[in-house]
Protein backbone atom coordinates (compact mmCIF):
# COMPACT_ATOMS: atom_id res chain seq x y z
CA UNK A 1 0.00 0.00 0.00
CA UNK A 2 2.75 2.42 0.96
CA UNK A 3 4.69 1.71 -2.17
CA UNK A 4 1.53 2.24 -4.17
CA UNK A 5 0.99 5.67 -2.62
CA UNK A 6 4.65 6.52 -3.11
CA UNK A 7 4.35 5.54 -6.78
CA UNK A 8 1.20 7.63 -7.07
CA UNK A 9 3.01 10.66 -5.68
CA UNK A 10 5.87 10.18 -8.13
CA UNK A 11 3.30 9.87 -10.91
CA UNK A 12 1.59 13.06 -9.85
CA UNK A 13 4.92 14.85 -9.97
CA UNK A 14 5.78 13.88 -13.55
CA UNK A 15 2.10 14.20 -14.40
CA UNK A 16 2.10 17.83 -13.25
CA UNK A 17 4.99 18.58 -15.58
CA UNK A 18 3.25 16.79 -18.44
CA UNK A 19 0.14 18.82 -17.72
CA UNK A 20 2.01 22.13 -17.86
CA UNK A 21 3.51 21.17 -21.21
CA UNK A 22 0.28 19.69 -22.56
CA UNK A 23 -1.53 22.98 -21.95
CA UNK A 24 0.79 24.62 -24.48
CA UNK A 25 0.04 21.97 -27.11
CA UNK A 26 -3.66 22.14 -26.56
CA UNK A 27 -3.95 25.95 -26.47
CA UNK A 28 -1.96 26.33 -29.67
CA UNK A 29 -4.03 23.62 -31.31
CA UNK A 30 -7.23 25.32 -30.17
CA UNK A 31 -6.24 28.67 -31.67
CA UNK A 32 -3.99 27.87 -34.62
CA UNK A 33 -5.26 24.34 -35.39
CA UNK A 34 -1.71 23.03 -35.53
CA UNK A 35 0.44 20.69 -33.45
CA UNK A 36 3.54 22.62 -32.48
CA UNK A 37 6.07 19.81 -32.31
CA UNK A 38 8.75 22.32 -31.33
CA UNK A 39 6.92 22.91 -28.06
CA UNK A 40 8.98 20.27 -26.24
CA UNK A 41 12.18 22.05 -27.21
CA UNK A 42 11.00 25.20 -25.47
CA UNK A 43 11.41 23.14 -22.28
CA UNK A 44 15.02 22.52 -23.27
CA UNK A 45 15.54 26.25 -23.93
CA UNK A 46 14.15 26.95 -20.47
CA UNK A 47 16.30 24.26 -18.88
CA UNK A 48 19.53 25.60 -20.43
CA UNK A 49 18.62 29.18 -19.57
CA UNK A 50 18.02 28.45 -15.89
CA UNK A 51 21.11 26.21 -15.80
CA UNK A 52 23.40 28.89 -17.23
CA UNK A 53 21.87 31.65 -15.14
CA UNK A 54 22.04 29.87 -11.80
CA UNK A 55 25.34 28.06 -12.27
CA UNK A 56 27.44 30.47 -14.37
CA UNK A 57 26.21 33.76 -12.98
CA UNK A 58 25.53 34.97 -9.50
CA UNK A 59 22.11 36.48 -10.07
CA UNK A 60 19.36 35.71 -7.55
CA UNK A 61 17.28 32.58 -8.26
CA UNK A 62 14.00 34.48 -8.51
CA UNK A 63 15.46 36.78 -11.14
CA UNK A 64 16.86 33.75 -12.99
CA UNK A 65 13.39 32.17 -13.04
CA UNK A 66 11.82 35.36 -14.38
CA UNK A 67 14.46 35.69 -17.10
CA UNK A 68 14.00 32.03 -18.04
CA UNK A 69 10.26 32.50 -18.45
CA UNK A 70 10.85 35.65 -20.52
CA UNK A 71 13.40 33.93 -22.76
CA UNK A 72 11.03 31.03 -23.47
CA UNK A 73 8.14 33.40 -24.10
CA UNK A 74 10.19 35.36 -26.61
CA UNK A 75 11.43 32.19 -28.32
CA UNK A 76 7.83 30.94 -28.52
CA UNK A 77 6.55 34.18 -30.03
CA UNK A 78 9.47 34.34 -32.46
CA UNK A 79 8.97 30.78 -33.72
CA UNK A 80 5.33 31.59 -34.39
CA UNK A 81 6.13 34.86 -36.15
CA UNK A 82 9.01 33.56 -38.25
CA UNK A 83 8.07 29.96 -38.94
CA UNK A 84 4.30 29.49 -38.63
CA UNK A 85 2.72 32.85 -39.43
CA UNK A 86 3.84 32.81 -43.09
CA UNK A 87 2.08 29.44 -43.35
CA UNK A 88 -1.30 30.58 -42.01
CA UNK A 89 -3.01 29.58 -45.25
CA UNK A 90 -0.74 26.66 -46.14
CA UNK A 91 -1.84 23.00 -45.97
CA UNK A 92 -1.49 21.50 -42.51
CA UNK A 93 1.21 19.09 -43.66
CA UNK A 94 3.49 22.03 -44.49
CA UNK A 95 2.94 23.43 -41.00
CA UNK A 96 3.62 20.05 -39.40
CA UNK A 97 6.91 19.63 -41.30
CA UNK A 98 7.89 23.17 -40.38
CA UNK A 99 7.19 22.45 -36.71
CA UNK A 100 9.50 19.42 -36.84
CA UNK A 101 12.05 21.64 -38.59
CA UNK A 102 11.84 24.23 -35.82
CA UNK A 103 12.31 21.46 -33.27
CA UNK A 104 15.47 20.21 -35.00
CA UNK A 105 16.69 23.78 -35.38
CA UNK A 106 16.38 24.51 -31.66
CA UNK A 107 18.07 21.22 -30.74
CA UNK A 108 20.93 21.85 -33.17
CA UNK A 109 21.35 25.38 -31.91
CA UNK A 110 21.72 24.05 -28.37
CA UNK A 111 24.17 21.46 -29.65
CA UNK A 112 26.31 24.16 -31.29
CA UNK A 113 26.24 26.45 -28.27
CA UNK A 114 26.55 23.93 -25.44
CA UNK A 115 27.94 20.79 -27.06
CA UNK A 116 26.49 17.30 -26.99
CA UNK A 117 27.76 16.51 -23.50
CA UNK A 118 25.21 16.34 -20.76
CA UNK A 119 25.71 19.11 -18.25
CA UNK A 120 24.97 18.59 -14.54
CA UNK A 121 22.54 20.94 -12.87
CA UNK A 122 22.22 21.78 -9.24
CA UNK A 123 18.61 22.00 -8.15
CA UNK A 124 17.37 25.45 -7.19
CA UNK A 125 14.71 23.91 -4.97
CA UNK A 126 16.22 23.30 -1.57
CA UNK A 127 13.24 22.34 0.55
CA UNK A 128 13.63 19.31 2.84
CA UNK A 129 11.44 16.30 2.07
CA UNK A 130 8.28 15.68 4.06
CA UNK A 131 7.90 12.20 5.52
CA UNK A 132 4.73 10.37 6.50
CA UNK A 133 5.93 7.05 7.87
CA UNK A 134 7.64 5.42 4.91
CA UNK A 135 6.13 7.77 2.37
CA UNK A 136 8.43 10.58 1.32
CA UNK A 137 7.38 13.66 -0.59
CA UNK A 138 10.50 15.28 -1.98
CA UNK A 139 10.81 19.08 -1.84
CA UNK A 140 10.89 19.17 -5.64
CA UNK A 141 7.66 17.19 -5.82
CA UNK A 142 5.96 19.48 -3.37
CA UNK A 143 7.04 22.61 -5.25
CA UNK A 144 5.99 20.99 -8.52
CA UNK A 145 2.47 20.33 -7.20
CA UNK A 146 2.05 23.80 -5.78
CA UNK A 147 3.43 25.61 -8.81
CA UNK A 148 1.31 23.53 -11.18
CA UNK A 149 -1.85 24.19 -9.19
CA UNK A 150 -1.13 27.93 -9.11
CA UNK A 151 -0.44 28.01 -12.86
CA UNK A 152 -3.68 26.17 -13.61
CA UNK A 153 -5.84 28.31 -11.36
CA UNK A 154 -4.38 31.53 -12.77
CA UNK A 155 -4.75 30.27 -16.34
CA UNK A 156 -8.36 29.24 -15.73
CA UNK A 157 -9.24 32.62 -14.30
CA UNK A 158 -7.51 34.33 -17.21
CA UNK A 159 -9.34 32.27 -19.84
CA UNK A 160 -12.75 32.37 -18.17
CA UNK A 161 -12.93 35.81 -16.63
CA UNK A 162 -10.81 38.28 -18.56
CA UNK A 163 -11.57 40.10 -21.78
CA UNK A 164 -8.42 38.71 -23.43
CA UNK A 165 -9.29 35.19 -22.32
CA UNK A 166 -12.74 35.59 -23.80
CA UNK A 167 -11.15 36.83 -27.03
CA UNK A 168 -8.94 33.74 -27.12
CA UNK A 169 -11.94 31.48 -26.81
CA UNK A 170 -13.73 33.43 -29.53
CA UNK A 171 -10.74 33.17 -31.90
CA UNK A 172 -10.41 29.45 -31.28
CA UNK A 173 -14.04 29.00 -32.26
CA UNK A 174 -14.36 31.29 -35.27
CA UNK A 175 -11.50 33.49 -36.50
CA UNK A 176 -13.55 35.47 -39.01
CA UNK A 177 -16.36 36.21 -36.59
CA UNK A 178 -13.74 37.19 -34.02
CA UNK A 179 -12.25 39.67 -36.49
CA UNK A 180 -15.68 41.17 -37.03
CA UNK A 181 -15.76 41.83 -33.28
CA UNK A 182 -12.54 43.80 -33.59
CA UNK A 183 -10.21 41.11 -32.27
CA UNK A 184 -6.71 41.12 -33.73
CA UNK A 185 -6.32 37.44 -34.55
CA UNK A 186 -2.55 37.60 -35.08
CA UNK A 187 -2.03 39.18 -31.68
CA UNK A 188 -4.25 36.56 -30.07
CA UNK A 189 -2.20 33.78 -31.67
CA UNK A 190 1.02 35.40 -30.41
CA UNK A 191 -0.46 35.62 -26.93
CA UNK A 192 -1.33 31.92 -27.05
CA UNK A 193 2.21 30.98 -27.99
CA UNK A 194 3.49 33.29 -25.26
CA UNK A 195 1.37 31.65 -22.56
CA UNK A 196 2.17 28.14 -23.76
CA UNK A 197 5.89 28.90 -23.83
CA UNK A 198 5.86 30.53 -20.41
CA UNK A 199 4.25 27.39 -18.98
CA UNK A 200 6.84 25.28 -20.84
CA UNK A 201 9.57 27.36 -19.17
CA UNK A 202 8.08 26.59 -15.77
CA UNK A 203 7.84 22.92 -16.75
CA UNK A 204 11.46 22.98 -17.91
CA UNK A 205 12.69 24.39 -14.62
CA UNK A 206 10.70 21.84 -12.60
CA UNK A 207 11.84 19.06 -14.90
CA UNK A 208 15.57 19.62 -14.49
CA UNK A 209 15.19 20.18 -10.76
CA UNK A 210 14.08 16.56 -10.79
CA UNK A 211 16.58 15.14 -13.32
CA UNK A 212 19.50 17.42 -12.44
CA UNK A 213 21.09 17.51 -15.90
CA UNK A 214 20.62 19.30 -19.23
CA UNK A 215 21.28 18.15 -22.78
CA UNK A 216 20.09 19.37 -26.21
CA UNK A 217 17.52 16.60 -26.64
CA UNK A 218 16.13 16.98 -23.15
CA UNK A 219 12.78 18.34 -24.32
CA UNK A 220 12.00 15.68 -26.88
CA UNK A 221 10.66 12.88 -24.69
CA UNK A 222 8.63 14.92 -22.17
CA UNK A 223 7.42 16.98 -25.13
CA UNK A 224 6.09 14.02 -27.03
CA UNK A 225 4.61 12.48 -23.88
CA UNK A 226 2.84 15.72 -23.08
CA UNK A 227 1.45 15.61 -26.60
CA UNK A 228 0.07 12.15 -25.79
CA UNK A 229 -1.39 13.65 -22.62
CA UNK A 230 -3.05 16.44 -24.60
CA UNK A 231 -4.61 13.91 -26.97
CA UNK A 232 -5.68 11.74 -24.04
CA UNK A 233 -7.44 14.68 -22.41
CA UNK A 234 -8.89 15.87 -25.71
CA UNK A 235 -6.76 18.12 -27.89
CA UNK A 236 -8.03 21.70 -27.78
CA UNK A 237 -9.42 21.34 -24.26
CA UNK A 238 -7.45 23.03 -21.47
CA UNK A 239 -9.04 21.06 -18.60
CA UNK A 240 -8.43 18.01 -20.78
CA UNK A 241 -4.72 18.78 -20.95
CA UNK A 242 -4.57 19.12 -17.18
CA UNK A 243 -6.39 15.84 -16.55
CA UNK A 244 -4.58 14.04 -19.37
CA UNK A 245 -1.17 15.16 -18.11
CA UNK A 246 -1.75 14.05 -14.54
CA UNK A 247 -3.32 10.79 -15.66
CA UNK A 248 -0.47 9.98 -18.02
CA UNK A 249 2.09 10.69 -15.30
CA UNK A 250 0.32 8.29 -12.97
CA UNK A 251 0.02 5.62 -15.67
CA UNK A 252 3.72 5.99 -16.39
CA UNK A 253 4.73 5.73 -12.74
CA UNK A 254 2.51 2.72 -12.07
CA UNK A 255 3.75 0.84 -15.10
CA UNK A 256 7.34 1.67 -14.16
CA UNK A 257 6.73 0.22 -10.72
CA UNK A 258 4.69 -2.87 -11.52
CA UNK A 259 6.04 -3.81 -14.95
CA UNK A 260 9.54 -4.13 -16.40
CA UNK A 261 10.73 -0.56 -16.82
CA UNK A 262 11.66 -1.11 -20.48
CA UNK A 263 7.94 -1.30 -21.15
CA UNK A 264 7.16 2.14 -19.70
CA UNK A 265 7.47 4.16 -22.90
CA UNK A 266 5.65 1.48 -24.87
CA UNK A 267 2.75 1.74 -22.42
CA UNK A 268 2.69 5.54 -22.57
CA UNK A 269 2.54 5.52 -26.37
CA UNK A 270 0.14 2.58 -26.24
CA UNK A 271 -2.21 4.99 -24.47
CA UNK A 272 -2.03 7.25 -27.54
CA UNK A 273 -2.90 4.34 -29.83
CA UNK A 274 -5.80 3.32 -27.58
CA UNK A 275 -7.21 6.84 -27.37
CA UNK A 276 -7.00 7.30 -31.12
CA UNK A 277 -8.72 3.96 -31.65
CA UNK A 278 -11.42 4.20 -29.00
CA UNK A 279 -12.10 7.88 -28.38
CA UNK A 280 -10.23 10.16 -30.78
CA UNK A 281 -11.83 13.24 -29.23
CA UNK A 282 -10.16 12.37 -25.90
CA UNK A 283 -11.56 12.31 -22.39
CA UNK A 284 -12.82 15.88 -22.21
CA UNK A 285 -12.64 16.85 -25.87
CA UNK A 286 -15.68 17.93 -27.80
CA UNK A 287 -16.88 16.00 -30.75
CA UNK A 288 -16.40 18.41 -33.57
CA UNK A 289 -18.68 18.35 -36.52
CA UNK A 290 -16.50 19.59 -39.33
CA UNK A 291 -18.45 21.82 -41.65
CA UNK A 292 -17.51 21.52 -45.28
CA UNK B 1 -24.76 62.06 -48.93
CA UNK B 2 -23.38 58.57 -49.36
CA UNK B 3 -22.14 56.93 -46.20
CA UNK B 4 -20.78 53.84 -47.90
CA UNK B 5 -19.58 53.90 -51.51
CA UNK B 6 -18.51 50.84 -53.45
CA UNK B 7 -16.90 51.42 -56.83
CA UNK B 8 -15.97 48.99 -59.61
CA UNK B 9 -15.48 46.10 -57.23
CA UNK B 10 -13.96 42.93 -58.69
CA UNK B 11 -13.50 39.84 -56.55
CA UNK B 12 -12.01 36.55 -57.64
CA UNK B 13 -12.01 33.19 -55.90
CA UNK B 14 -9.06 31.59 -57.67
CA UNK B 15 -10.07 31.78 -61.32
CA UNK B 16 -13.74 32.35 -60.59
CA UNK B 17 -14.79 35.94 -61.16
CA UNK B 18 -17.31 36.23 -58.32
CA UNK B 19 -17.99 39.98 -58.32
CA UNK B 20 -17.83 41.67 -61.70
CA UNK B 21 -17.36 45.40 -61.45
CA UNK B 22 -20.07 46.25 -58.96
CA UNK B 23 -20.75 49.82 -57.84
CA UNK B 24 -23.38 51.02 -55.39
CA UNK B 25 -23.84 53.31 -52.47
CA UNK B 26 -25.69 53.46 -49.19
CA UNK B 27 -26.90 56.75 -47.73
CA UNK B 28 -27.14 57.62 -44.08
CA UNK B 29 -30.37 56.32 -42.55
CA UNK B 30 -31.39 54.14 -45.48
CA UNK B 31 -32.32 50.49 -45.55
CA UNK B 32 -30.72 49.00 -48.65
CA UNK B 33 -31.56 45.50 -49.81
CA UNK B 34 -29.29 43.36 -51.95
CA UNK B 35 -31.38 40.60 -53.42
CA UNK B 36 -30.59 37.77 -55.76
CA UNK B 37 -30.35 34.03 -56.06
CA UNK B 38 -27.91 31.77 -54.26
CA UNK B 39 -24.42 32.33 -55.60
CA UNK B 40 -25.14 35.76 -57.01
CA UNK B 41 -22.37 37.22 -54.86
CA UNK B 42 -24.34 38.91 -52.08
CA UNK B 43 -22.37 37.42 -49.20
CA UNK B 44 -19.08 38.00 -51.01
CA UNK B 45 -19.89 41.71 -51.23
CA UNK B 46 -20.48 41.95 -47.49
CA UNK B 47 -17.32 39.95 -46.76
CA UNK B 48 -15.33 42.29 -49.00
CA UNK B 49 -16.73 45.36 -47.25
CA UNK B 50 -15.68 44.13 -43.81
CA UNK B 51 -12.30 42.91 -44.96
CA UNK B 52 -12.79 39.15 -44.76
CA UNK B 53 -12.21 38.88 -48.51
CA UNK B 54 -9.67 40.92 -50.47
CA UNK B 55 -10.86 42.20 -53.85
CA UNK B 56 -8.76 42.30 -56.99
CA UNK B 57 -9.72 45.88 -57.77
CA UNK B 58 -12.16 48.59 -56.88
CA UNK B 59 -12.69 50.83 -53.90
CA UNK B 60 -14.81 50.79 -50.77
CA UNK B 61 -15.16 54.00 -48.85
CA UNK B 62 -16.98 54.39 -45.54
CA UNK B 63 -17.32 57.88 -44.09
CA UNK B 64 -14.04 58.95 -45.66
CA UNK B 65 -12.15 55.79 -44.64
CA UNK B 66 -10.67 53.56 -47.30
CA UNK B 67 -11.86 50.18 -46.06
CA UNK B 68 -9.53 48.26 -48.36
CA UNK B 69 -6.62 49.74 -46.42
CA UNK B 70 -8.21 49.00 -43.04
CA UNK B 71 -7.50 45.62 -41.39
CA UNK B 72 -10.65 43.57 -40.80
CA UNK B 73 -10.40 43.84 -37.03
CA UNK B 74 -10.31 47.66 -37.14
CA UNK B 75 -13.47 48.09 -39.20
CA UNK B 76 -15.94 47.56 -36.37
CA UNK B 77 -14.52 50.50 -34.45
CA UNK B 78 -15.33 52.77 -37.42
CA UNK B 79 -19.00 52.07 -36.71
CA UNK B 80 -19.71 49.16 -39.01
CA UNK B 81 -21.13 45.91 -37.65
CA UNK B 82 -21.52 42.78 -39.75
CA UNK B 83 -24.00 40.06 -38.80
CA UNK B 84 -22.65 37.22 -40.92
CA UNK B 85 -24.55 34.53 -42.75
CA UNK B 86 -25.32 31.57 -40.52
CA UNK B 87 -25.14 33.94 -37.50
CA UNK B 88 -21.64 32.77 -36.48
CA UNK B 89 -22.26 33.29 -32.79
CA UNK B 90 -19.63 31.88 -30.45
CA UNK B 91 -21.49 28.71 -29.54
CA UNK B 92 -19.26 27.74 -26.63
CA UNK B 93 -19.54 31.12 -24.94
CA UNK B 94 -22.56 32.20 -22.91
CA UNK B 95 -25.13 34.62 -24.28
CA UNK B 96 -23.70 37.33 -22.02
CA UNK B 97 -20.15 36.64 -23.16
CA UNK B 98 -21.22 36.77 -26.80
CA UNK B 99 -22.77 40.19 -26.23
CA UNK B 100 -19.60 41.36 -24.49
CA UNK B 101 -17.59 40.24 -27.51
CA UNK B 102 -19.66 42.65 -29.59
CA UNK B 103 -18.32 45.48 -27.46
CA UNK B 104 -14.77 44.13 -27.53
CA UNK B 105 -13.28 47.25 -29.14
CA UNK B 106 -15.00 49.58 -26.67
CA UNK B 107 -13.44 50.64 -23.40
CA UNK B 108 -16.18 52.74 -21.83
CA UNK B 109 -17.51 50.29 -19.23
CA UNK B 110 -20.56 52.39 -18.22
CA UNK B 111 -21.40 52.95 -21.90
CA UNK B 112 -21.14 49.23 -22.62
CA UNK B 113 -23.46 48.49 -19.71
CA UNK B 114 -25.98 51.01 -21.06
CA UNK B 115 -25.86 49.44 -24.53
CA UNK B 116 -26.26 46.01 -22.94
CA UNK B 117 -29.43 47.13 -21.17
CA UNK B 118 -30.76 48.52 -24.47
CA UNK B 119 -30.03 45.23 -26.20
CA UNK B 120 -31.80 43.34 -23.40
CA UNK B 121 -34.76 45.70 -23.77
CA UNK B 122 -34.94 44.97 -27.47
CA UNK B 123 -34.40 41.22 -26.99
CA UNK B 124 -35.84 40.29 -23.58
CA UNK B 125 -35.26 36.65 -24.40
CA UNK B 126 -31.50 37.23 -24.42
CA UNK B 127 -31.65 38.62 -20.90
CA UNK B 128 -33.63 35.60 -19.74
CA UNK B 129 -30.96 33.35 -21.20
CA UNK B 130 -27.85 35.40 -20.53
CA UNK B 131 -26.07 32.62 -18.64
CA UNK B 132 -26.95 29.94 -21.16
CA UNK B 133 -24.32 28.54 -23.55
CA UNK B 134 -25.12 30.18 -26.88
CA UNK B 135 -24.94 26.94 -28.85
CA UNK B 136 -28.01 25.67 -27.03
CA UNK B 137 -30.26 28.52 -28.24
CA UNK B 138 -32.83 27.96 -30.96
CA UNK B 139 -32.14 29.26 -34.47
CA UNK B 140 -34.28 32.35 -33.98
CA UNK B 141 -32.69 33.12 -30.63
CA UNK B 142 -29.24 32.71 -32.18
CA UNK B 143 -30.19 35.23 -34.86
CA UNK B 144 -31.30 37.62 -32.13
CA UNK B 145 -28.03 37.06 -30.33
CA UNK B 146 -26.05 37.73 -33.50
CA UNK B 147 -27.94 40.98 -34.00
CA UNK B 148 -27.67 41.91 -30.33
CA UNK B 149 -23.94 41.23 -30.49
CA UNK B 150 -23.65 43.57 -33.47
CA UNK B 151 -25.68 46.26 -31.69
CA UNK B 152 -23.24 46.08 -28.76
CA UNK B 153 -20.70 47.85 -30.95
CA UNK B 154 -23.10 50.81 -31.32
CA UNK B 155 -22.88 50.68 -35.11
CA UNK B 156 -23.68 53.51 -37.50
CA UNK B 157 -24.32 50.90 -40.16
CA UNK B 158 -25.30 47.27 -39.82
CA UNK B 159 -24.62 44.68 -42.50
CA UNK B 160 -27.12 41.84 -42.20
CA UNK B 161 -26.54 38.66 -44.16
CA UNK B 162 -29.61 36.44 -44.61
CA UNK B 163 -31.08 37.16 -41.17
CA UNK B 164 -34.21 35.13 -41.95
CA UNK B 165 -32.40 32.02 -43.14
CA UNK B 166 -33.69 28.80 -41.59
CA UNK B 167 -36.21 30.52 -39.32
CA UNK B 168 -39.87 29.72 -38.81
CA UNK B 169 -42.29 32.21 -40.43
CA UNK B 170 -43.13 33.64 -37.03
CA UNK B 171 -39.50 34.38 -36.27
CA UNK B 172 -38.97 35.79 -39.78
CA UNK B 173 -41.67 38.39 -39.14
CA UNK B 174 -40.19 39.18 -35.75
CA UNK B 175 -36.67 39.58 -37.14
CA UNK B 176 -37.90 41.94 -39.87
CA UNK B 177 -39.81 43.98 -37.30
CA UNK B 178 -36.61 44.28 -35.32
CA UNK B 179 -34.65 45.36 -38.40
CA UNK B 180 -37.22 48.10 -38.98
CA UNK B 181 -36.89 49.21 -35.36
CA UNK B 182 -33.11 49.27 -35.63
CA UNK B 183 -33.42 51.39 -38.73
CA UNK B 184 -35.88 53.76 -37.04
CA UNK B 185 -33.49 54.26 -34.16
CA UNK B 186 -31.03 55.75 -36.62
CA UNK B 187 -28.83 52.88 -37.75
CA UNK B 188 -28.28 52.50 -41.47
CA UNK B 189 -28.95 48.97 -42.73
CA UNK B 190 -27.47 47.02 -45.61
CA UNK B 191 -29.53 43.88 -45.91
CA UNK B 192 -28.75 40.78 -47.94
CA UNK B 193 -31.74 38.49 -48.33
CA UNK B 194 -33.12 35.65 -50.34
CA UNK B 195 -36.54 36.44 -48.97
CA UNK B 196 -36.92 39.26 -51.50
CA UNK B 197 -40.52 40.10 -50.66
CA UNK B 198 -39.79 40.71 -46.99
CA UNK B 199 -36.58 42.56 -47.76
CA UNK B 200 -38.23 44.87 -50.29
CA UNK B 201 -41.11 45.55 -47.93
CA UNK B 202 -38.82 47.22 -45.40
CA UNK B 203 -36.12 48.60 -47.74
CA UNK B 204 -35.85 52.10 -49.19
CA UNK B 205 -33.83 51.07 -52.20
CA UNK B 206 -32.66 47.76 -53.58
CA UNK B 207 -30.11 46.24 -55.91
CA UNK B 208 -30.74 42.99 -57.75
CA UNK B 209 -27.70 40.79 -58.27
CA UNK B 210 -27.21 38.08 -60.84
CA UNK B 211 -23.95 36.11 -61.12
CA UNK B 212 -21.81 38.88 -59.72
CA UNK B 213 -23.42 41.83 -61.50
CA UNK B 214 -26.07 44.35 -60.56
CA UNK B 215 -28.84 43.88 -63.09
CA UNK B 216 -31.41 46.20 -61.59
CA UNK B 217 -31.54 48.97 -59.03
CA UNK B 218 -34.12 51.38 -57.78
CA UNK B 219 -36.68 52.15 -55.16
CA UNK B 220 -37.86 49.09 -53.26
CA UNK B 221 -41.53 49.97 -53.82
CA UNK B 222 -41.02 50.12 -57.58
CA UNK B 223 -39.29 46.74 -57.51
CA UNK B 224 -42.19 45.16 -55.71
CA UNK B 225 -44.27 46.12 -58.75
CA UNK B 226 -41.66 45.30 -61.38
CA UNK B 227 -42.81 42.39 -63.53
CA UNK B 228 -39.44 40.74 -64.02
CA UNK B 229 -38.60 41.03 -60.33
CA UNK B 230 -42.00 39.60 -59.48
CA UNK B 231 -41.43 36.66 -61.76
CA UNK B 232 -37.86 35.91 -60.77
CA UNK B 233 -37.76 36.72 -57.06
CA UNK B 234 -41.20 37.13 -55.63
CA UNK B 235 -42.67 33.92 -56.96
CA UNK B 236 -45.67 35.61 -58.51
Amino acid sequence: MESFIQTLINGLQTGSIFALIAIGYTMVYGIAKMINFAHGDIIMVGAYTICVLTMDTKIPVVLAIIITILVCTVVGILTERLAYKPLRKAPSLAVLITAIGVSLFLQSLALIIFGEKQRPFESIIKIPPIEFGNIVIQGVALVTFIVTIICMVVLNIFIKKTKLGRAMRAVSEDKQAAQLMGINVNKTISLTFAIGSALAAVAGILYICQYLAVKPTLGALPGIKAFVAAVLGGIGSIPGAMVGGILLGVIEALSKFYLPSELTDAIVFGVLVLVLLLKPSGLLGKKRIEKV
Amino acid sequence: MAMLTIKDLNVYYGVIHAIKGISFDVNQGEVIALIGANGAGKTTILHTITGLVTPKSGSIEFEGHNLLKTPAHKIVSLGMAHVPEGRRIFSELTVYENLQMGAYHRNDTPGIEETLQNVYKRFPRLEERKKQIAGTLSGGEQQMLAMGRALMSKPKIMLLDEPSMGLSPLFVTEIFNIIEEISKSGTTVLLVEQNAKKALSIADRAYVLETGKIVLSGKADDMLNNDSVKKAYLGE
